[in-house]
């Protein structure tokens, strides 16, 4: 990897930060009418898409996908002019945060019923696997995902049929307010549980963004290389509330030791302990002028027309042959 | 063309549309066995490859959210579930994605997939084997659905459904896999066709599908000897539902009897009649009846099952209530009822 794609990856990082930040400062004016689950916090995951995959590389993920819909690239713009639901967003107001889509970069949809997401991507691999299709399929979801059961139906088929599917799990710990410890076995990782079913499966800290871009980067060759399909388990951390712009932290559903800890150990603090003087201006450079670029996009979606009421009663089927 | 079996019919229109579009697939548990989906997809895994016709894992959801990301890609997909009721667990995928995505993506993803899903009775199938909730597929908006009740509106019902961009319900009842008859040549896969008039007169209008098509035609050999003269309407989709047909003859008519394969609470048929009951003026003559399994679980033995799934007597017996006038039913017909739990007099089971 070149300097200029380790630069680009850091930019993505902040990137993401930055407009998860400003959707959590304007959120408060009741403009963007639907719920937001976002992924301040869990960045260091997704900042690397963008350099590692191509846009025929496919992305689907659950109901925290910011992260993965800025960190592939896909188009800034139609995404903040949806989450204010006007015309001009990528589904006319039909979607919002909680449904993303842009195929055009390789972004084939997020949900928010969880793990539901999980077995289009499978999908996406089968078509890719006997259509003769080189490219890769990742998978995004959470923790809470791994204990429904087409969390397990989905892996055993990629594993049966050898699908080019790298899934990944973002595990912070926490479904909503539910600890995993309530949820899960005590000891048992969740990368053993694809183990078991033969898939490769490792285990990583997702918040230092050179082990996420090198694991990253190194399951996308094995994939490529063995036509297998990988899981990774990070561990990471959600800094704000399961959905919406506040801190919950008041409500003590986690405790001190582990606040202190995952604040020690933010991304984007992580990264700022390792990047030398030059970079740090370069990157203080891309912060002014990405600013200036999302006060823009945010006055532009402010002020866009909302669609029609009858944009409601459109594509409810194809009827095109 | 020949005359073929109904489970020939579905086989034939399946080796079609395979060799037809080069991206579809074909799976389900059971595909590939030696039985065969009930011979319907016989020696398809021979002709086209076991990466596009191939048997699954017991993962109903995933399986079919597997097809519908297959779909997203552009290829077409029929999944198969050998009872209705298996297909019970895949509900997530089919009302929150396949029924979803081309509406909340605002047109930019399609979900060409088709679902088989077919329907038991009587033979002991009980309470899980024997549903055909119809009416719950037709209430989520995006889903179609749609049933055949012979072998050329199968053969070519369902080779419009896998043509079909959207999400497709095909209701098959396997009381129909041993129907006979001959079917049209298909030149290309035309639009789904929403009804078929099986007979015209001014008496009474019957609306009707899939199985219950069956009992009405029996119905109407008995009316029409008693000199009585039925439109019947076979609704070979029930979602898109058109009922233009529907109102045209019950204003001839003014009397309206709708039988439903299913339970008749919260149902399909309940909605006829209220779309009917709701036209700008009233059209009925007389209260229109609705012939159904009544609201309980289907029991498995034979003695409980007499009067639970409903046959061309219980249509004979409210076109009587309807026209206020006796209808004579030949002996040998009333003979025929007494083996009420099964398809044609020599099965023996199970399924």
């Amino acid at each position: 990897m070149n300097k200029n794609q380790i630069l680009e990856i850091l930019k993505n990082l902040l990137r993401i930060r930055m407009t998860e930040l400003k959707i959590s400062v304007e959120y408060s004016k009741q403009k963007m009418r639907c719920p937001v689950h976002l992924s301040i916090g869990q960045e260091a995951i997704a900042a690397p898409l963008k350099v590692l995959l191509t846009k025929k590389d496919i992305v689907v993920s659950g109901h925290r996908a910011h992260a993965h819909y800025i960190g592939k690239g896909c188009n800034l713009e139609k995404f903040i002019f949806e989450l204010y639901l006007k015309e001009k967003g990528f589904s006319r107001g039909k979607a919002g945060s909680m449904h993303l889509f842009d195929k055009k970069n390789g972004f084939y949809g997020s949900s928010p019923i969880v793990a539901n997401s999980i077995p289009l991507g499978v999908g996406m691999g089968y078509y890719n696997k006997i259509n003769k299709i080189d490219n890769v399929v990742l998978i995004f979801f959470g923790d809470g995902a791994t204990e429904e059961g087409v969390f397990y139906e989905s892996l055993n088929f990629a594993a049966i049929h050898n699908l080019r599917v790298l899934f990944i799990c973002e595990n912070n710990f926490y479904s909503v307010y539910s600890n995993l410890k309530f949820r899960q076995p005590h000891n048992r990782k969740i990368s053993e549980i694809s183990k078991s079913l033969g898939i490769y499966s490792i285990k990583e800290n997702g918040n230092d963004i050179r082990i996420t871009t090198k694991t990253l980067s190194k399951a996308l060759n094995f994939i490529k290389k063995n036509s297998k399909p990988i899981l990774i388990e990070y561990s990471t951390f959600r800094f704000v509330e399961h959905c919406g712009p506040n801190k919950d932290d008041h409500l003590k559903y986690r405790n001190q030791s582990e606040l202190n800890y995952w604040m020690k150990n933010d991304p984007i603090k992580i990264m700022y302990k390792f990047i030398n003087n030059k970079d740090k201006s370069l990157l203080h450079k891309f912060k002014r002028n990405f600013n200036n670029e999302l006060n823009s996009i945010f006055l532009k979606a402010e002020k866009l027309k909302y669609p029609k009421e009858s944009v409601a009663y459109t594509n409810l089927y194809n009827e095109k042959s | 063309m020949r005359k073929v079996k109904f489970h020939q019919a579905i086989n034939m229109a399946l080796e079609y549309s395979l060799k037809r579009d080069k991206s579809m697939i074909l799976y389900g548990l059971g595909v590939s066995d030696p039985k065969e989906i009930f011979e319907t997809t016989i020696n398809l895994q021979k002709k086209f490859g076991s990466q596009r016709v191939f048997d699954t894992p017991n993962s109903e959801n995933a399986l079919t959210g597997m097809g519908i990301g297959y779909g997203m890609m552009g290829g077409r997909v029929v999944m198969t579930h050998q009872r209705l009721d298996f297909s019970l667990l895949s509900l997530d995928q089919l009302i929150n994605n396949a029924a979803k995505l081309f509406y909340t993506s605002d047109g930019k993803f399609s979900v060409p997939i088709t679902i088989r899903l077919i329907v038991g009775r009587g033979w002991g199938q009980g309470p899980n084997h024997s549903q055909a909730l119809q009416s719950l597929f037709a209430h989520i908006p995006g889903l179609k659905v749609v049933s055949p009740s012979n072998p050329n509106n199968a053969y070519h019902l369902l080779i419009s459904s896998i043509f079909d961009n959207n999400p497709t319900i095909f209701i098959e009842h396997r009381w129909l896999h041993n129907q006979e008859g001959r079917i049209d040549k298909i030149y290309k896969p035309k639009k789904i066709k929403s009804f078929e008039k099986i007979s015209t007169g001014r008496d009474l209008t019957i609306v009707c599908n899939s199985l219950m098509t069956i009992e009405s035609i029996k119905a109407n050999k008995i009316l029409k000897k008693n000199k009585i003269k039925c439109d019947i309407i076979n609704l070979l989709s029930i979602n898109p539902l058109n009922l233009n047909v529907v109102i045209k003859s019950v204003k001839k008519t003014g009397k309206l009897i709708v039988c439903d394969i299913d339970h008749g609470h919260i149902s399909i048929s309940s909605e006829i009649i209220s779309s009917v009951a709701s036209y700008r003026k009233n059209i009925f003559k007389k209260k229109p009846i609705k012939i159904s399994m009544p609201n309980y679980p289907t029991p498995t033995g034979p003695s409980l099952t007499k009067n639970f799934y409903p046959n061309f007597i219980n249509i004979i017996k409210s076109s009587e209530k309807i026209l206020n006038r006796n209808i004579k039913i030949p002996k040998n017909k009333l003979e025929e009822i007494k083996l009420h739990d099964i398809p044609f007099k020599n099965y023996t089971g199970p399924f």
